[in-house]
């Protein structure tokens, strides 16, 4: 076992630890706090991939700015310690817990023992590879942020559109629900 | 260099890195200490003080005339604060939560060395006319790798604020990390213009890179003077994500006692405090390298130090000069202007900061694609 095998283990540990931890403990500021260690390890482990723009993606975008909101709102509104649940809420998490937990073996399983479409990512757009307007055949597998950059803007322009366009609509959506409390304030 | 790293243990390269690591980290905070040094000194000169002149080591004190003017310029005065850190009866009040009353103040030094790791400093010429950058870890995405980790600098103010357990702190804290999301925004599309200034077509650079910027602006204008717009709101988002004056919401004395430190006290105040002068130490070695030229010499003018030892140490030198002449400014804007009402900060910041960058971004959108279209 060399030392790179040693900082896997180390960053494996600390990520599956804070999400289990995050779901065991009571208190929302912990919970917060242990999905903040579970996603830095999570960019530990992209460092050990050498995949250096993906590690900071992450740390940029969820711990240092998803999880400030998070911790933000916990915060304002003042959330204490959980207590006791009522049965029925019990049995909903427990129901989406288990659905949730075979979804995963089942998708685990498929990708270790099947090779169909579904574990190989090239086939995942066959639309786009026929498309002659898309120059991104041959794209180059690297972790520099140009390849990055590159195959953003032509083979998965589609997906990236799709998705500015349903962040566009969360926007909208944002504006509007905000508006109308104002409104219903004046009246 | 390659080679003769490739012939060693991993053990070997682990020590060599850790030495280099202590000495950048005792270089910062020598900065850091020394700087505090300098805001009591300077704020006393611009109110017609004298500063701190009266600690003096047994020694060196009572050499006859270096003594007496170290003693005057106060050179031994970081030493004797950091002291009294140390040995002050550590006090913790009884209704702090005491997991995160102690981790708040790690969680926010940390943050601030981690950021030096992709600092380049110098550069070291070897004997085949190539040059090596001085740096800790060469990232060629170094300026997104300091974005990311300061901005994981604002959960030591946020849980020191709550775990406090007290109205003031919690105050301060809550307006901080408001503060801190707001000028993040304007912070990074204030560098967007520079990406695509540097990355000219044709330039097989990946412009993300702390050691490029600085590389591109040799024998070249400054970016500063190319791009006086995103100097402009890179620094007044800098002064607001360092948290000082004009924008030390967090802390203001006046309407929240000592804002989210207001319940700590000895050494673990000390860490805050270590911590915000770390923060504008390596803030404005960041400016010097994105906008002042980092270790170059003047703009449109070549280094006029030799290609050697020398050269490197001179180039350091010049880096230094510069990142001492903005910490300077740090410290003149601080005892000059009044500080924003809390409104006013989210108005700047929203409503001014952000179009402005956001129209600076698409004016370099334009004038770049029209330059590379006319260079085709």
């Amino acid at each position: 076992m060399n030392f790179v095998d040693l900082l896997f283990l180390g960053f494996a540990t600390l990520a599956l630890g804070g999400g289990i931890l995050m779901i065991f403990s009571r208190h929302p500021v912990s919970a917060a706090l242990f999905m903040i260690i579970s996603m830095v390890s999570v960019a530990g482990l992209f460092v050990l991939l050498e995949a250096f723009f993906l590690a900071i993606l992450q740390v940029l975008v969820y711990a240092g700015a998803v999880m400030v909101l998070f911790l933000f709102i916990i915060m304002l509104l003042d959330v204490g310690p959980e207590g006791a649940k009522s049965s029925r809420l019990k049995l909903v998490s427990g129901f989406a817990g288990v659905a949730c937990f075979s979804i995963l073996i089942v998708l685990s399983l498929l990708l270790v023992f099947d090779s169909s479409p579904i574990s190989q990512a090239s086939t995942l757009w066959p639309a786009l590879d026929q498309n002659s307007l898309v120059n991104g055949e041959n794209l180059v597998f690297s972790t520099r942020v140009k390849s990055f950059g590159f195959g953003l803007f032509t083979k998965y322009m589609l997906p990236i559109q799709v998705a500015g366009f349903l962040l566009l609509a969360a926007m909208v959506g944002v504006i509007i629900l905000s508006k109308k409390v104002i409104r219903e304030e004046k009246v | 260099m390659i080679e003769f790293m490739q012939s060693l243990e991993i053990w070997q390269i682990l020590a060599i890195k850790i030495v280099f690591a202590l000495m950048m980290i005792g270089a910062v905070m020598t900065m850091a200490g020394y700087s505090v040094l300098a805001e009591r000194k300077v704020s006393a000169l611009m109110q017609g003080r004298l500063g701190p002149n009266r600690t003096v080591l047994p020694i060196i004190g009572s050499v006859p005339i270096i003594g007496p003017f170290l003693q005057g310029l106060g050179i031994f005065q970081p030493l004797a604060d950091g002291l009294k850190f140390l040995f002050k009866e550590e006090i913790v009040p009884g209704h702090v939560n005491k997991i995160y009353y102690y981790l708040a103040p790690i969680i926010a030094l940390v943050p601030a060395l981690t950021t030096m790791t992709v600092l380049p400093f110098g550069e070291f010429f070897t004997g085949a006319g190539e040059t090596i950058p001085l740096m800790l870890a060469d990232l060629d995405v170094g300026i997104l790798f300091i974005l990311a980790v300061s901005s994981l600098g604002v959960y030591g103010i946020v849980l020191a604020g709550w775990s406090s357990n007290s109205k003031y702190p919690f105050l301060g804290g809550i307006r901080s990390s408001a503060q801190m999301i707001s000028y993040e925004l304007a912070m990074g599309l204030s560098l967007l213009p520079i990406f695509l200034w540097v990355s000219k077509p044709g330039v097989e650079v990946s412009a993300l890179s702390l050691v490029e910027i600085v590389n591109s602006q040799h024998q070249a204008n400054w970016l500063l003077l190319v791009q006086p717009v995103s100097a402009l709101i890179f620094l007044i988002a800098l002064f607001a994500e360092t948290n000082r004056l004009p924008f030390d919401m967090p802390e203001s004395e006046t309407d929240l006692v000592g804002g989210f430190h207001t319940e700590y006290g000895s050494f673990k105040f000390g860490i805050f405090f270590v911590a915000e002068y770390a923060h504008i130490v390596i803030g404005s070695a960041i400016f010097t390298i994105i906008f002042l030229g980092g270790w170059h010499f003047l703009p449109w003018m070549s280094d006029p130090w030799p290609a050697n030892w020398v050269g490197t140490i001179l180039g350091v030198g010049w880096f230094l000069t510069k990142t001492v002449g903005l910490i300077f400014f740090f410290i003149w804007i601080r005892w000059t202007l009044p500080r924003f009402r809390y409104d006013q900060v989210m108005d700047l910041g929203w409503t001014k900061l952000l179009p402005l960058a956001l129209a600076n971004l698409l004016f370099y959108i334009v004038l770049v694609t029209w330059l590379d279209q006319s260079a085709l």
